[in-house]
């Protein structure tokens, strides 16, 4: 079982996010590995083992100080990690960035076969949750997005789909593009044996021309603004002392929310 | 204001939801609106289209390769939705497209302007006509700390919008909807459905997507969601969770950047302790309340009223004032 894991270098989100230019602020020491990848690393990592053989292979668009994501990757378990990496790319809207990714999973195939595509349910920056339906929609795989449950056997991939009210059971033959949801596992934590292994790993940085994109994608999308919201005023705090509730409906009626 | 057509995504098709009326008084304000449902229309839902002034509503009529009928579950894929919007918007010559920001919804977005090679904005919280007479969507990023807004540069524009993001309002004048059937050719998918199972809705309570008032609870409450339902039932507010509520059992959906995104009039937090996923759900919100026992929660940094106190106490004393309030 070969597989490709999508990950995104995101800035962390316990930091104070934020622009510059209208692009997204990079402090070196504050970006990391989308923390929903690591559902995607986990379930590839799971699958292989199932297996008793495989590939995982890291995939991530990112500027050349993204090697992090790839790093804690590593980390993670995962045996090879690629970074597209080129100018033309800077910027890159959705469908720039599907297009850069289905680029180099065909680059992947060329070596040999690629019977999934796992991503994360979303980019805790972007939150778009796009990606992994275009990326599929660009490889001309059937996609299975958003899994809760997934299993494989005989060359089908089955899953259970959660999305806002609805529950759906779905299955689709390999190769496919598959998401998966914070749900769907619980990611391992590096451990001594990964970490030194991870060690030995080298990035492989690729360019846009190794992928046969020549030309920039025209960008659909132009950011014109993009500003701090201004400070929420200090909250008013109440201690309970036996009139607490009331209190909160006070707030309630005099804002006229009730 | 130039002579657009709008299209709003009308799906369920046989009741409407309160984010379609949010939709058609945003597509109003953008030009023509028209909607696409994606199954036959009932009489309640077209006397709302009318009041909504939506002149027109595309009914797709959904057909495999072969030319059979296909009236199953697979309508509501995202592939298939986006081949009726894609359908509708070639017919229509149409402008712009709005969806809702459910999942389900984005990933049809996505698929449509990947088909029409239209520039797209997920999770809008205003959508305008820019200088230039192009579409501008704003939106609210990083846990509701930025404004940004962003210009589409290709003709079509497609765009979904959050909940709340305006009051919903009837047009000045009733319109006369006309429906017109759309024929759709269900594309290859590669995917079987085996089963799809709507949750139904509770009659009592709003959905936690679209409320105006929300009340959560979150590990504080111990698994006893008493306090909290009573608060909500008190308010006619939805009833939401943490993760952690959620993970042990205790309720059924969480808020949050993996869960639902909320940004209601009122937010109220019970024993939850804000961490940065659970805010990136409800940062948006136009008044955050908190009641938690630690005077040194997360949650206090982001909200604009705080009851430092047992939730068990507060909500309950809470509920009774506003019932005693409501007469
Ligand atoms: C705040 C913000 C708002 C934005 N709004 C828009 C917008 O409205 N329209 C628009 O066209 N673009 C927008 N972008 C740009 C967009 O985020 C990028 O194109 C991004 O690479 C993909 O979108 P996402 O982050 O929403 O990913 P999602 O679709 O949420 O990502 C889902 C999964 O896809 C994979 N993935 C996504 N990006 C990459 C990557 N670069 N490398 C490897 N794997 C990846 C990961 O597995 C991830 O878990 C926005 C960016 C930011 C930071
Ligand atoms: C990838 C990922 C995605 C995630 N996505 C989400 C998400 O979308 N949504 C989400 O919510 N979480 C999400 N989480 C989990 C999140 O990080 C937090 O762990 C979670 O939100 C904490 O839930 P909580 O506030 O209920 O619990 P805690 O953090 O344990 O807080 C409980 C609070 O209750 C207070 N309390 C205790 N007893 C009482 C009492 N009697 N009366 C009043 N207050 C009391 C405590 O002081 C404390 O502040 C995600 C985590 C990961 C790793």
């Amino acid at each position: 079982m070969r597989i490709v894991v999508t990950v995104k270098y995101v800035p962390d989100i316990n930091t104070d996010r934020g622009f510059e230019d209208c692009r997204v602020r990079r402090t070196p020491d504050e970006g990391t590995l989308n923390e929903l990848d690591e559902n995607a690393i986990e379930a590839a990592l799971q699958l292989v083992e199932a297996a008793g053989e495989g590939e995982v292979v890291a995939l991530t668009v990112a500027p050349p100080d993204g090697d992090p994501a790839l790093r804690k990757a590593f980390q993670l378990g995962v045996d090879r990690g690629v970074r597209v990496s080129d100018d033309i790319l800077a910027g890159a809207d959705y469908f720039a960035t599907a297009a850069a990714l289905a680029a180099a999973v065909r680059k992947l195939e060329s070596e040999g076969p690629v019977d999934l595509v796992i991503t994360g349910m979303a980019a805790l920056d972007g939150l778009g949750s796009v990606v992994p339906t275009l990326l599929a929609t660009e490889l001309g795989r059937p996609a299975l997005t958003l899994a809760k449950k997934l299993g494989v056997s005989d060359g089908v991939l089955s899953v259970t789909r959660e999305h806002d009210d609805v529950t759906e059971e779905l299955s689709a033959p390999l190769p496919a593009v598959l998401s998966v949801t914070d749900t769907a596992n619980q990611p391992r934590l590096p451990n001594f044996k990964r970490i030194m292994a991870a060690r030995g790993k080298q990035v492989e940085a690729w360019t846009a021309s190794d992928l046969g994109l020549d030309a920039a994608p025209a960008a659909r999308t132009r950011t014109l603004s993009a500003g701090p919201r201004p400070e929420r005023p200090e909250a008013e705090l109440v201690t309970d002392k036996g009139e607490g509730g009331k209190a909160l409906a006070q707030y309630l009626i005099k804002n006229d929310l009730v | 204001m130039t002579n657009r057509t709008v299209l709003v995504l009308l799906d369920p098709a046989t009741e409407i939801r309160t984010s379609a009326l949010e939709l058609f008084t945003i597509a109003r304000g953008l030009g023509t609106v028209e909607a696409v449902a994606l199954a036959g229309v009932g009489v309640e839902v077209l006397a709302q289209l009318e009041a909504y002034g939506v002149e027109s509503v595309h009914q797709a009529e959904f057909s495999d390769a072969a030319g059979r009928v296909v009236t199953g579950d697979e309508r509501h894929l995202p592939a298939v939705v986006a081949a009726a919007l894609a359908a509708a918007v070639r017919r229509a010559d149409a402008d712009v497209v709005l969806l809702p920001s459910s999942f389900a919804a984005k990933e049809a977005a996505a698929l449509t302007a990947h088909a029409l090679g239209a520039g797209l904005i997920i999770d809008a919280a205003g959508v305008s006509e820019g200088d230039d007479g192009r579409i501008v969507g704003s939106k609210r990023v990083f846990a509701g700390s930025w404004d940004t807004s962003c210009e589409v540069t290709t003709d079509v524009a497609v765009l979904t919008v959050r909940a709340n993001a305006v009051v919903p309002a009837p047009a000045a004048a009733r319109v006369n909807t006309q429906t017109e059937p759309l024929p759709v050719e269900v594309p290859e998918l590669g995917v079987t459905l085996a089963s799809r199972e709507v949750k139904a809705r509770s009659g009592d309570r709003p959905p936690l997507e679209e409320a105006a008032i929300v009340v959560a609870g979150g590990r504080g409450t111990d698994g006893d969601f008493g306090p909290v339902t009573e608060l909500a039932d008190a308010l006619g507010a939805a009833v939401g969770a943490s993760r952690d509520a959620v993970f042990e059992g205790w309720w059924d959906t969480y808020v949050g950047q993996t869960g639902v995104t909320v940004a209601p009039r009122v937010y109220i937090g019970a024993g939850i302790s804000g961490a940065p996923h659970h805010r990136g759900g409800m940062q948006a919100s136009q008044h955050i309340v908190a009641v938690n026992s630690d005077p040194e929660a997360p949650i206090f940094e982001i909200c604009d009223f705080a009851v430092i106190g047992e939730l068990a106490d507060v909500l309950p004393q809470a509920a009774e004032e506003i019932r005693r309030h409501k007469g």
